[in-house]
């Protein structure tokens, strides 16, 4: 951490120079045999290169025939340079192949020579290349430097999505034994024992109880944390980091209130303790479906009506965007879909499933069953980070953008002042926090610290500017990453928190 | 020569269309399993081809992200179409009224078509990042363009091609039957252009042309909670459980 520096803010929104092979290296820690193999990858590469190359080039093959994104982006790619200038890692490093465009090239290569008749006639005149060690190398590094936030996909022309690339490079780099640490173990953990964290059945409950009583001690009133309950109304899937990291668990404390406050009643789930999916980081379909059966599993056994994510931007993606397709957890499956059927026949359609926790309580503040009292959050002043896959991956309400304004109606509702960050920083054209896509691990400290620039030059605008001391997101990889890098920057670490913890603050209790 | 011409001409219109009716197939054929819109996106079928509609005409994506190429490309696209569709009259007998109409349009458009590709070059060339990322081919392909630009400017221009006989010898290219072609080096240039233009585009980048109608972040409609979306790989999943 001690060599870690944060890089200096720019004019904006000058591009920089280039630094060729400004963060050419290793890449993030290697995943081991034990974790490879508990997810059903090779351990390790094979010892023998060719074995390895011919692996490649056979998956990236069947990736191009199960994916129409993979093969339309590997085509289309006019290199017109319209993303290059659009990656917070790119900014933050200045290491060109950190410019989108570059960094699917370094696929695209690969591709052309293997995959395209002029790539494999005339190699040097279309840029193809060879595939060696070397690339793969290459491969691992760059592709474990992008954090799948979409925000190159916003200004494509043709809407080519890195993090689609990414997606099917890291799927690839683990098909061969080749996979990164930090993710898999998190996907290993997920499945042994139910969450990202690793927290047991046991822990968990015990956290749950000391909530309880926090609360109790807070306010005065009894806000039940309950888990495992049958035929409770709604499930809440949440991040894991919810249950006791700081700043998450203010949020937690939101929502079981806001259940409190409507007369919700609810329920957490120990088999299922876990809404992220690092599935998606790996680019991997089996993985990404057996992590998001384990919701269905559980809305199953429970018997709820409603299923409600908590405070994560890529576990809304998955949710809002995949569910469906991988679990049946929504709506309008065929009659013959007795799969997903199964599921949406329990389900209250009256309500969307699955709702983000911003919906649920944006629908109870204008149903008037929440009341607050905004002058409790008289001491922040308030920007809103929007968090990349809620952005640019997912929706809320019934509306395109509603995942814009209902977070910041919530804030509006319970806050007196809020004040937005510059055009072009927030939205569809936010900028990733920088330790999104399976990045959050301290082997990559450096590449993170670099990538939150552009967001730190942002926020400083409006810390100058008018006052701003909280900054308020709904994503756990967003908090826990700002809350660490930030002070780097030179800003106190509690200035970051969620959404609901500002309406935990305002929200009256109380016998409504 | 006038042979060599036409039986070239044929063989590229072949390759050209037999290789992008291919390429579109594969596409098609491809399953896009999940659903990937890049949001905020339309929620209805109406609302996507709107989208598509705003990208394909206006270059929606391209104006947000950068002012200079989006113009320089629209200068391009836009004069490329209009030069195209004055070219008609070299296949058409009697020609259509509208094709008479903008036959003025169409030849000051092929300054503004080589204005364009020059700033696109120039930007290729001179912008740090973009000349990182330039491939030969994507300089080639470029010049190539402007070559057949500037050849036609100059038939128009300067050397006044006998555009009769060439006219002439589209027509009897159209019903099989080769009427003589001027033997002009700026013209055999210019067609010989023309001919690598169609051959190499089913097979290079210029596939970005089909290939946008098939983008999942850009065609899928935003409803994935409302609307099971399943591909046929990934059902078969769902029937080993």
């Amino acid at each position: 951490m001690a060599d870690v520096a944060a890089p200096a803010y720019r004019i904006i929104p000058i591009i920089p120079a280039l630094k060729p092979g400004a963060m050419e290296g290793k890449g993030p820690f290697v995943a081991n045999e034990k974790i490879n193999e508990a997810l059903g990858f090779p351990g390790k590469m094979a010892e023998n290169w060719q074995e390895t190359h011919d692996a490649v080039i056979a998956k990236m093959g069947e990736l191009l025939g199960k994916y129409r994104s993979l093969k339309v982006y590997m085509d289309a790619c006019v290199h017109c340079g319209a993303c290059s200038d659009k990656c917070h890692y790119f900014i933050g490093t200045q290491d060109p192949k950190n410019m989108p465009v570059a960094r699917q090239d370094l696929m695209r290569s690969v591709y052309r020579r293997y995959f395209t008749l002029p790539g494999k006639l005339f190699p040097a005149l279309v840029g193809a290349r060879d595939l060696t060690r070397e690339v793969l190398d290459e491969w691992y590094n760059y592709f474990n430097q992008c954090s799948e936030c979409r925000r190159c996909s916003v200004f494509c022309p043709y809407g080519i999505d890195t993090a689609e690339v990414t997606m099917a490079a890291r799927e690839i780099l683990d098909s061969v034994g080749y996979g990164q640490k930090y993710s898999n173990e998190i996907i290993g953990k997920v499945h042994k024992i139910g969450n990202n964290l690793g927290l047991p059945a046991p822990a968990l409950i015990d956290t749950l109880e000391g909530l309880e009583e926090d609360v109790k001690d807070a306010t005065g009133i009894d806000v039940r944390f309950p888990i495992d309950v049958k035929g409770a109304e709604v499930l809440l899937i949440t991040p894991s980091a919810d249950f006791f990291a700081e700043p998450h668990i203010d949020s937690l404390i939101g929502y079981a209130k806001v259940f409190h406050a409507t007369g919700t009643s609810w329920t957490l789930s120990s088999m299922s303790s876990e809404a992220g999916n690092f599935g998606m980081f790996i680019g991997n379909y089996d993985q990404l479906r057996t992590i998001a059966m384990r919701i269905r599993q559980a809305a199953l056994e429970l018997g709820v009506k409603r299923i409600v994510v908590g405070e994560c931007g890529h576990a809304w993606r998955v949710a809002y965007s995949f569910w469906n397709t991988l679990t049946g957890v929504g709506d309008g499956a065929d009659a013959n879909d007795r799969f997903a059927q199964m599921l949406q026949k329990q389900l209250d359609h009256r309500y969307k499933q699955p709702a983000h926790i911003c919906e649920f309580t944006w629908d109870m503040i204008q149903d008037e069953r929440l009341s607050f009292d905004k002058s409790k959050n008289d001491k922040h002043i308030i920007t809103f980070h929007d968090s990349c896959n809620v952005a640019r991956g997912s929706r809320m309400g019934d509306f395109a953008g509603g995942q814009f304004e209902i977070p910041r109606n919530i804030i509006k509702a319970v806050a007196n002042n809020y004040v937005e960050m510059r055009d072009g920083t927030t939205r569809e054209q936010t900028f990733c926090c920088g330790g999104g896509g399976g990045l959050l691990t301290d082997d990559l400290m450096d590449l993170r610290v670099k990538g939150a620039l552009p967001r730190m030059e942002v926020l400083q605008q409006v810390v100058d500017g008018h006052g701003v001391n909280f900054m308020a997101t709904i994503c756990a990889i967003c908090k826990a990453q700002f809350t660490k890098v930030m002070p780097i920057y030179g800003f106190d670490r509690r200035m970051v928190g969620g959404v609901h913890q500002l309406v935990s603050n305002a929200i009256i209790l109380g016998d409504k | 020569m006038s042979l060599l011409f036409a039986i070239l001409f044929y063989a590229a219109t072949l390759l050209f269309v037999v290789g992008l009716f291919q390429r579109i197939r594969t596409y098609a054929n491809t399953p896009a399993p999940l659903k990937i819109p890049t949001t905020p996106a339309p929620i209805t079928t109406g609302g996507v081809v709107l989208r598509m509609t705003r990208e394909v005409v206006f270059f929606e994506s391209l104006f947000k992200a950068n002012l200079w190429t989006w113009a320089m490309s629209i200068m391009f696209h836009g004069s490329l179409l209009l030069v195209a569709l004055r070219h008609l009259r070299y296949f058409t007998d009697p020609v259509w009224g509208w094709v008479a109409m903008i036959q003025p349009f169409g030849t000051y458009a092929g300054f503004t078509m080589l204005a364009g590709l020059g700033g696109l070059w120039a930007r290729r060339l001179f912008v740090e990042r973009i000349r990182y990322i330039s491939t030969l081919s994507d300089h080639l392909m470029l010049v190539l363009l402007m070559g057949i630009a500037a050849s036609g400017l100059m038939m128009k221009f300067i050397t006044h091609t006998d555009v009769v006989a060439v006219k002439g010898f589209f027509l009897g290219w159209l019903h099989l039957s080769i009427q003589p072609l001027p033997a002009e080096a700026i013209l055999a240039f210019h067609l010989l252009s023309v001919v690598a233009l169609l051959a190499i585009f089913p097979f290079s980048k210029l596939l970005h042309a089909p290939g946008i109608f098939f983008s999942p972040t850009r065609n899928q409609t935003d409803n994935p909670r409302e609307k099971r979306h399943l591909s046929a790989w990934a059902a078969k999943m769902e029937s080993e459980n």
